[in-house]
This record gives structure tokens, C-alpha cells and sequence, in this order.
């Protein structure tokens, strides 16, 4: 294998890396504040594309798709924790399929709208092309990628570390009951929580949609992907998200490139491994 | 005590209705009743509806009766699964009592639904199906073909791309299960009889969404690049393999799927110039096909593709093997019998009949993607008239070597 | 301990069994993959209801058994009985070995392991092609012969399905009112008194979710003859989370409760779509209708339980 191989590889599992980063940190961190399972977020992910691609294709702007994704997915994400989830606190199997049942809705929704056709989000003329470093050709798109990761990275770190709602979002995924306790309104935060989880998972959908594309399915396809994430970074850290992006991008792109026969082993089992000897994830508190 | 008596009557009426039959069982002089399986809901099911609406199509060109009798279409949904395919099969027989069953898009259906179909003896058609061993060395008694083998397309491109194109060295990449294994088998064999050579074979897991990983690996000093992908993933290979710069470098062909007009306008230019191979393109200059596509379009909203022409021309089929028995479709060996009698010569993509083996003799047409007024089009570049399942080749040598799979055949040159 | 409840049941068994044969083709063979599908519910029970851990990866141990049978079925020709014996032997081992990872983690973690596990077993499906076919799946699966016994008919099949099925709840119940079984119901509500009191839970759990996987195998070893036919869809994401609805809608930690609610799904499923194409739409209402409405499930809200 030469160095190229190594090199672009490399960079192929850091940048799919990078789109799981917008897909699980809100997932983790919802997570972490609230423990809830939530099996619609890959829905959050597909119809943010949707939603993304309609205002791309009617405003010719890719920047007004991802804000009006983001925001009306947020809005979707309020929607279902203020008046369905709020009151299924600790109920691992409702929580499930609630969740699920929104999926499902969302899913046929989503077909009923869109059709069954797959498409792509087209993606501004600037962001097209590559770029040569020595033998290594980098698609400026994936670049780009992983800038937006890095900013949002960035800011979330920033919110989490510097202001007050980050003092009481790292309060609340601690202990939530003390959190109450000291006089933080936990259900505010949990549903900013969830609102913010919603609309990147949306950003990522749109994001996603250039090079991968929005289709049916699209939902379940990514949703293993981000809980891998989530779980094998620990719930609620931001680093672990990040820390769990990079793992998951680049063992799934080397195991895709080295084993394809493999493709569920290089991904789940790893995955089931460190679960079994850290049960709390990398950077999980128990 | 209200709740407990609500929900328990809910039960029982659930359970009543479920019982009761949806149709009336059928008499002589009665309608003729088609069963159409199509995956209507789930991630295929873009595919379903084209397959039901050209269908319809037909029917209702023919005022929905043949032989002076009604023609019923009952039209159940897959859900793109072997399992509730058999049951939905079970239904369209022991409850509809349908006298033709058709339909149908994933080979694991066709594989399930074998077995079934000869247990209850009624005669059914595949106008999608394309799994290559339903009509070769397993046939089914009940089922005539009227759609083509994933192979059919493939070996007179092969032996086009090696003697017309002059490629010598070329790099296949396809999905990781039969339709992709047969589709570069195919291809493989006639190519490599010409004097080519395949250098390298990769697969793509079926659930793959980012090519990098594979795109990365071909190689780039190769002629071309052979790539059989279906539906969303075709989209996201175009895009992608423009994206990683391999456009310009290596020039693409593919399996018919690969650039299908389901596909094809969604795509933008970076699939122009891709060539491949099928029965069937939207952009055939007939007057037959201009028709047809042009009033698919009119109904549907999209463009024709291959399965809409499929099940256009297989429902015709049917209704040609119907009159050919003066609409005594209750006569099942009858209705048979016919429906491996059928000869079209003016359907959309073309003249048609079946071997021995119940396939499609057919024309193939080469492809190239044009922008033409604005929107892409397959353009037909070369035609193959009367191609069967096996070729050129003496088909008891060709059953007696295996079934094209991941490693047959054997990459000699990689 | 014979309930009204297990009276009820025993009743509804022998009228399905005198009803039987005088029902057409289509929803007899409706009810035989109610049973089938019955079975697999009732053993989700076992590991959810009753020792409250949720799976989201029941359909694996179901998969593996119906693997196993059409394997030996198909390539070597093997009998009924060995082929039952082999699709609950290797959902057994598979149980085994999976649990050794999963039992470890309790709450939302175990519901991503056991996704994670099924998720294996279905890449398995998928690529191990030599020894599944992968996509195309198996077919030709016969219907099963016993000695002078032709159970290739729809209506002895049925009868077969149905002793099958009887069987199994005879066996899963009698589990759930044993000591064994009070002491899940006891982890089920705290693990740590549990815990206080002596019990080893780690081995409570671990036994309760290899037995919920031999009865998850058995019900999958009967699917394959239902059908005649298996592929990776048998094992996939969405057949492990309906199982999970089958329950809640049945009522969890009641057996007859997950088994009624896999018949009303069964036929919901097969109903409601001739009717409409929107029944994803029904289908999720239904997950949600009954979280909101009845979280006791069916047989709770009988029983005039609300929670």
C-alpha cells in the first residue's frame, strides 16, 4: 500500500468522521442531559436533507438550506420532547418506541412528500473540485466538511466551558437531580438540549446531502452510526464525541478499504468490545 | 369495565374482518384477476410505483378488458421483502383466487416465490426479476420471464467494448451481491474472450453511502472503469467518482442500472459520457416507444424507465397469452402454455419472444449519456437484435460451468 | 397456580384447534405466522417483561435458528428433528456468547450492545455467502416430514405450529412462576435488594437471556418451514423492534399478553396494507397510540391496570 493509500484514506475517515461529528455530539449530549433513546434522530438527519434540498433548489442558496434545515428540525425536535417524550423520563422501552413510531411516521411522511427518488443537494460551484497535494488528490467538499466540524466543535466547546447555560448543561449532565436541586431549570435546558441536538443532526443532513445524497432509508442507515458514536465516546462528552467521530470515520473507512467482506464486524465489533470492557464509553461517566 | 368491552370488541371485529374475504371467488364469465406484487413501501419503493403505473398504463389502453371479459387488478405491496412477498403471494392465491400472478423486484422474491408458485400451479410472470439462475439451470415449471437475466445485457457489451472501443485493461466495481456479481460476470467473459482484461474487481458492501474507501483503490492506469450500481447508490457513485477526480482520468461504463432513467435526471453532468448496456433505453427512436414514454411522462411525472416499460410490456404479455386461449384463463395449463407462446414485435424496447427456458430473446442496446435539450437521455449508440440468456454459447456447456458469482469468474489478471 | 387467565388461554387454544381446519387457506395461514411470530414475542418477554432489560437485537437468536434449519434442510437433507435440535442448539450458543458481552451493561447501554449484536449477525447473513447465500437467501426449505407425519399441509402445520406453541408457553410459563422466575421479576424491580438479599444477578440475568434466545431459535426454526425460505431481511433491525411493539401492545411481563399482541400486529400488518399504502403511517400511530393510551398493553388495560 503505498503512502498515497495511507494518506488519503486517512483523510476520507476523518472527513465521514467529521459528518458523524454534526450527527452525534447533539445526539451525545441529549444523551447525557436527559438520557433519552431517541430512534428518530437518524429521522432529524434525513429530513433536514429533505427540507435542505427543497430550499436549495427554490433559493439557489445553500447557506439559506442548512439555517432553514436546522431550524425547522429544531422546531420538530421541541415539538416531540415537549409534548411526547417529556413524560416518558427513565422508560427505556417507551422511549424506544415512541421514537420508533415517529420514525416510521416521519419516514412515510417523508416519501409522501418527497417521492422515492433519490437526489442530491447541490452544493455551491466554489465547494466543487479538488485539490492536489503531491499525489494526493483532497475533494475541496470534504475539506469544507471538515471546517463546519471544527467550527461547530469549536463553539459547542466554547459554550459548554465559557457561559453560564454551559455551566448548567455540564450541571445537568453530572447530576441531574442536584442540578434541580441548586436551582437550575433542567427541563429549559434539556429541551435547548434537545432543540440544538435536532438542528445539527439537520446540518448534517444537509451537509451530508451533497455528497451522499437524501433517499429513503437514509434514516436508518445512519442512525447505528451515530449510537456508536455516542456509545463508544461516553454520553455526554463533548471530547468523546470527538474522540468517537474520528474512531468510527476511520475504522469504517479502513475497514471498508482493507476488509469489505467485513463491513458490519470492523464497525460493530469493536464497538461491542469496548462496551464490554469500559461500559460507559471512552470518556463515560458512570 | 367500559375499556376492557371496547377493546375486546375491538378484537373481535379485527379479527372478523381479517376473515373475510376481499374479493369474491372467481367463476367463469367472471373478471379476469391479475395479482401485481410490487414493493410499495420502503426504500424501493420509487421502483413499486413505476412498475404499478405502467401497469396501469397498459390497462387502460386496452379499456382494462381482453377477450370480452373485465381484466381486475389487484395490486399488493412487498415491502421490499422476500417474506411478506410469499405471504402477499398467498393471498393473490388462496384468497383473490387471481389467475395470473406477476410482479416482483428483488431476486431473494424471485428465489422465495419459486417454490410457491409450482406447489399452486398458477402461471406467473416476472418482468423485473433478473436473478440469472430462475431461467437456467433451476427453472421454475410456472413462470415464464418477461423482463431479462442481469447477464443478457452484458455479454454482447463486453465483446463491443473490447472490439469497438478498443479497451484492453479495465477495473469493474459493483455492488457486493448477485445482481452485481452477474452483471461483471457477464461482462468479464465475453471481454476477456476478445482479448481484454479485467485487472481488478472490487465490491462495495451493500450499505455503502461514502466511496472513497473504493474509489481510492482504482487503479489509475487502467483503459476504464466498469461500475453496476442501482438506484440511490448509482446517484452517489456519479457524484462521487467526479469528485475524486476520476472523471477526466478514467472514462466510465456501467451496467444498465448504473445510469437508468429512475436515476439518470437526477444526476448532473458529471454522468455524461458514461456508457452501458440494457434492453431498454427512454430514448429509443421508435414511434412505439416515443409513444409509450411520452404518455408514462404524462402520467407519472418522471420519465420512463426500464422497469415502467417492463411491466408495460409484461402486462401486455399477459394479455396477449389472454386472448391467444379466447379468455379462458381458467384453464391454467392453458394459460401457460400460451404465456411461453407469446411473440411481441413492436414493443417499446423492441421485438420480443422466449427460449425453452422461458427468457427473453431481445434486442440490447449500448448506451451513451447526452444532454440533449437541456435534460440527460441514454442515447442509443449500438443495437445487438435477438440476444438470449446465453449468447453466443452452446447453453448446456454454459449451465455446466457455475452460476457467475464474487469469484467466478476467476480474476486472472488482477 | 391455574389462573383464570391460563383457563382463558387454554380455552382460545382449543377453540383455534376445533376452528382450524374449517378456516380458508389465506387466514390460516395468517394465524400459523401469528403463532410462529407468537413464540418469539413470548420469549422477548422473558428477558424484557419479566427481567426488564429491553433488546434491540431479539430477531438475531430468531435468525440463527431459521438459518440453521434451512442449511441443513436444504444441503444435507436433515429430518425435523435434527433440524430443530440444531436451530435451538445454535441460538443457545449464540445467546451464550452474546450475552457474555451484553448482560454487563443495564438500561439504554444494553439496548445499544444488543443493536450492535444483532447488527453482527446480520452483516453474518449478508456476507457470509458461502454458507448463507447472502442476498438471495435460501429457499427450498421442505415442509417438515415426522415419520408416518406429513406436515407439509397448510392445516397439519397449523396443528403443529399450534402444539409448538402451547409447548412453549407451557414451558416459558412455568419458568416465570418459579423461583427462578420471581427472582427476574425481583431484578426487574431493583437490582440492588436483589443484590442485598443474596441473589447472584449477574447469573439471574445471564440465564434468563440465553433462555430467551433457545425459545427466540425455536420460534425461528419454525418460520423456516412456514416460509420455505431464508434471507437476511429475517434478522434485520426493523423485525427485532416490531417484536419489542408486539410486547408493549401485548403487555409486558404477561406472555399471553406478547403473544396476542404478535397476532394483532400479524394481521394489522397484512390487513390495513390492502387498504391503504400509507400503513407505515398506521403502523407508527400504533407505537405511539400505545405508549400514550395503554402502556400496561392490551392485557393490562384488561386486567383495569393504568400506570
Amino acid at each position: 500500500m503505498s503512502p498515497e493509500f495511507w494518506i488519503a484514506q486517512s483523510f476520507n475517515g476523518i472527513s465521514y468522521g467529521a459528518l458523524l461529528f454534526l450527527l452525534a455530539s447533539g445526539l451525545s449530549l441529549i444523551f447525557g442531559v436527559m438520557r433519552i433513546v431517541n430512534l428518530a434522530h437518524g429521522s432529524y438527519f434525513m429530513l433536514g436533507g429533505y427540507v435542505g434540498l427543497t430550499v436549495a433548489l427554490r433559493t439557489q442558496s445553500f447557506t439559506l438550506a442548512c439555517i432553514a434545515a436546522a431550524v425547522a428540525i429544531g422546531l420538530v425536535g421541541i415539538g416531540m420532547e415537549r409534548f411526547f417524550l417529556r413524560r416518558l423520563h427513565n422508560e427505556v422501552l417507551g422511549q424506544v418506541l415512541m421514537t420508533i413510531g415517529f420514525a416510521l411516521i416521519f419516514q412515510d411522511l417523508a416519501l409522501l412528500i418527497w417521492g422515492g427518488d433519490p437526489y442530491t443537494v447541490p452544493i455551491p460551484r466554489m465547494l466543487t473540485g479538488t485539490v492536489r497535494v503531491g499525489g494526493a488528490v483532497f475533494p475541496i467538499y470534504r475539506i469544507f466538511i471538515v471546517g463546519v466540524a471544527i467550527v461547530v466543535g469549536l463553539a459547542l466547546w466554547l459554550v459548554l466551558d465559557r457561559t453560564r447555560v454551559g455551566a448548567m448543561i455540564r450541571a445537568a449532565v453530572d447530576d441531574a437531580e442536584m442540578a434541580q436541586g441548586v436551582g437550575i431549570d433542567v427541563p429549559r435546558v434539556s429541551l435547548a438540549v434537545f432543540a440544538v441536538g435536532a438542528a445539527l443532526a439537520a446540518l448534517g443532513g444537509v451537509i451530508g446531502g451533497g455528497f451522499l445524497g437524501v433517499y429513503p432509508g437514509a434514516d436508518f442507515e445512519v442512525l447505528p452510526y451515530a449510537f456508536v458514536v455516542v456509545i463508544v465516546g461516553g454520553l455526554g462528552s463533548l471530547p468523546g464525541a470527538v474522540a468517537g467521530s474520528l474512531l468510527v470515520g476511520l475504522l469504517d473507512n479502513f475497514g471498508k478499504a482493507l476488509f469489505p467482506e467485513l463491513s458490519y464486524f470492523t464497525l460493530f465489533a469493536p464497538m461491542a468490545l469496548i462496551l464490554a470492557l469500559r461500559p460507559t464509553g471512552l470518556f463515560g461517566r458512570s | 369495565m367500559t375499556m376492557r368491552r371496547s377493546i375486546l370488541l375491538l378484537l373481535l371485529g379485527l379479527g372478523a374482518a381479517a376473515l373475510l374475504p376481499a374479493s369474491s371467488p372467481a367463476q367463469g364469465g367472471g373478471p379476469i384477476k391479475i395479482g401485481l406484487l410490487a414493493p410499495l413501501s420502503g426504500a424501493f419503493s420509487a421502483t413499486g410505483k413505476d412498475m404499478l403505473v405502467g401497469t396501469e398504463q397498459y390497462l387502460d389502453e386496452i379499456g382494462r378488458t381482453v377477450a370480452g371479459r373485465k381484466i381486475e387488478l389487484i395490486v399488493e405491496d412487498t415491502e421490499g421483502t422476500p417474506a411478506t412477498a410469499l405471504t402477499k403471494a398467498r393471498k393473490l392465491v388462496d384468497q383473490d383466487k387471481v389467475h395470473v400472478l406477476t410482479g416482483g423486484l428483488l431476486a431473494s422474491t424471485g428465489y422465495a416465490l419459486q417454490p410457491f408458485v409450482d406447489s399452486v400451479r398458477v402461471p406467473t410472470t416476472f418482468p423485473v426479476i433478473a436473478a440469472d439462475d430462475l431461467t437456467q439451470r433451476k427453472p421454475a415449471r410456472w413462470i415464464v420471464r418477461t423482463g431479462w437475466t442481469t447477464s443478457q445485457p452484458m455479454h454482447p457489451f463486453g465483446e463491443w467494448v473490447a472490439k469497438t472501443l478498443k479497451h484492453k485493461r479495465i477495473v469493474t466495481i459493483g455492488m457486493d451481491y448477485a445482481f452485481g456479481w452477474e452483471t461483471v460476470g457477464g461482462f468479464q467473459r465475453t471481454f476477456e474472450d476478445n482479448g481484454g482484461q479485467i485487472v481488478q474487481k472490487i465490491w462495495t458492501p451493500l450499505n455503502t453511502n461514502d466511496f472513497s474507501p473504493f474509489l481510492a483503490q482504482i487503479r489509475r492506469d487502467s483503459d476504464a472503469v466498469l461500475a453496476l450500481f442501482v438506484g440511490r447508490l448509482a446517484l452517489q457513485f456519479m457524484k462521487q467518482y467526479e469528485a475524486a477526480g476520476l472523471k477526466d482520468r478514467v472514462p466510465l461504463l456501467g451496467g444498465g442500472t448504473t445510469t437508468d432513467e429512475s436515476v439518470l435526471p437526477q444526476m448532473g453532468d458529471e454522468a455524461i459520457g458514461a456508457i452501458t448496456a440494457l434492453h431498454y433505453s427512454a430514448a429509443i427512436d421508435t414511434p412505439q416507444n416515443r409513444k409509450f414514454a411520452t404518455a408514462f411522462e404524462g402520467k407519472a411525472g418522471k420519465s420512463a424507465s426500464y422497469y415502467s416499460e417492463a411491466t408495460y410490456t409484461g402486462t401486455r404479455w399477459i394479455a396477449e397469452a389472454i386472448k391467444a386461449i379466447g379468455g379462458r384463463v381458467e384453464d391454467r395449463d392453458a394459460l401457460l402454455a400460451a404465456l411461453r407462446r407469446v411473440e411481441i414485435k413492436d414493443a417499446p424496447r423492441g421485438p420480443i419472444a422466449v427460449d425453452q427456458w422461458n427468457n427473453p430473446v431481445q434486442t440490447i442496446y449500448v448506451r451513451k449519456v447526452e444532454k440533449v435539450g437541456g435534460k440527460l437521455q441514454n442515447t442509443v449508440i449500438a443495437t445487438f437484435p435477438a440476444v438470449g440468456q446465453f449468447y453466443k454459447y452452446n447453453p448446456d456447456e454454459y449451465m455446466k460451468a457455475p452460476l457467475y458469482s464474487r469469484d467466478y469468474p476467476p480474476c486472472k489478471h488482477c | 397456580m391455574i389462573g383464570r387467565r391460563a383457563l382463558l388461554a387454554a380455552a382460545a387454544v382449543v377453540a383455534l384447534a376445533a376452528v382450524g381446519p374449517f378456516l380458508p387457506a389465506y387466514p390460516l395461514t395468517l394465524l400459523t405466522q401469528a403463532l410462529i411470530v407468537g413464540i418469539l414475542a413470548m420469549s422477548l418477554d422473558v428477558i424484557l417483561g419479566y427481567t426488564g432489560l429491553s433488546s434491540l437485537g431479539h430477531a438475531a437468536y430468531f435468525g440463527v435458528g431459521a438459518y440453521a434449519v434451512a442449511i441443513m434442510a436444504t444441503e444435507r437433507q436433515a429430518g425435523l428433528l435434527a433440524c430443530l435440535a440444531m436451530g435451538v442448539l445454535l441460538a443457545a450458543a449464540t445467546a451464550a456468547v452474546f450475552g457474555l458481552l451484553a448482560i454487563r451493561a443495564t438500561g439504554t447501554y444494553f439496548l445499544m450492545i444488543t443493536l450492535a449484536l444483532g447488527m453482527v449477525i446480520w452483516g453474518l447473513a449478508f456476507r457470509w455467502v458461502s454458507l448463507t447465500k447472502g442476498d438471495n437467501g435460501i429457499a427450498g426449505v421442505p415442509r417438515p416430514v415426522l415419520g408416518p407425519l406429513d406436515l407439509s399441509g397448510p392445516v397439519p402445520f397449523f396443528y403443529f405450529c399450534l402444539l409448538s406453541a402451547l409447548v412453549a408457553w407451557a414451558l416459558m410459563g412455568l419458568l416465570v412462576v418459579s423461583p427462578f422466575g420471581l427472582g427476574l421479576r425481583g431484578i426487574r424491580g431493583s437490582e440492588t435488594r436483589m443484590r442485598a438479599l443474596g441473589y447472584n444477578v449477574w447469573l439471574h440475568k445471564y440465564a434468563a437471556f440465553v433462555i430467551s434466545g433457545v425459545f427466540a431459535g425455536f420460534g425461528g426454526t419454525l418460520w423456516a418451514y412456514y416460509n420455505g425460505f431464508v434471507s437476511p431481511n429475517d434478522v434485520q433491525l426493523v423485525t427485532s423492534v416490531e417484536t419489542l411493539l408486539m410486547v408493549a401492545l401485548g403487555g409486558p411481563g404477561t406472555l399471553i399478553g406478547p403473544a396476542l399482541g404478535a397476532g394483532i400486529i400479524v394481521f394489522l400488518k397484512n390487513f390495513v396494507s390492502v387498504y391503504t399504502k400509507r400503513w407505515l403511517l398506521i403502523l407508527g400511530g400504533t407505537y405511539i397510540g400505545v405508549i400514550l393510551f395503554a402502556p400496561s398493553g392490551i392485557v393490562g388495560a384488561l386486567r383495569g391496570r393504568r400506570r
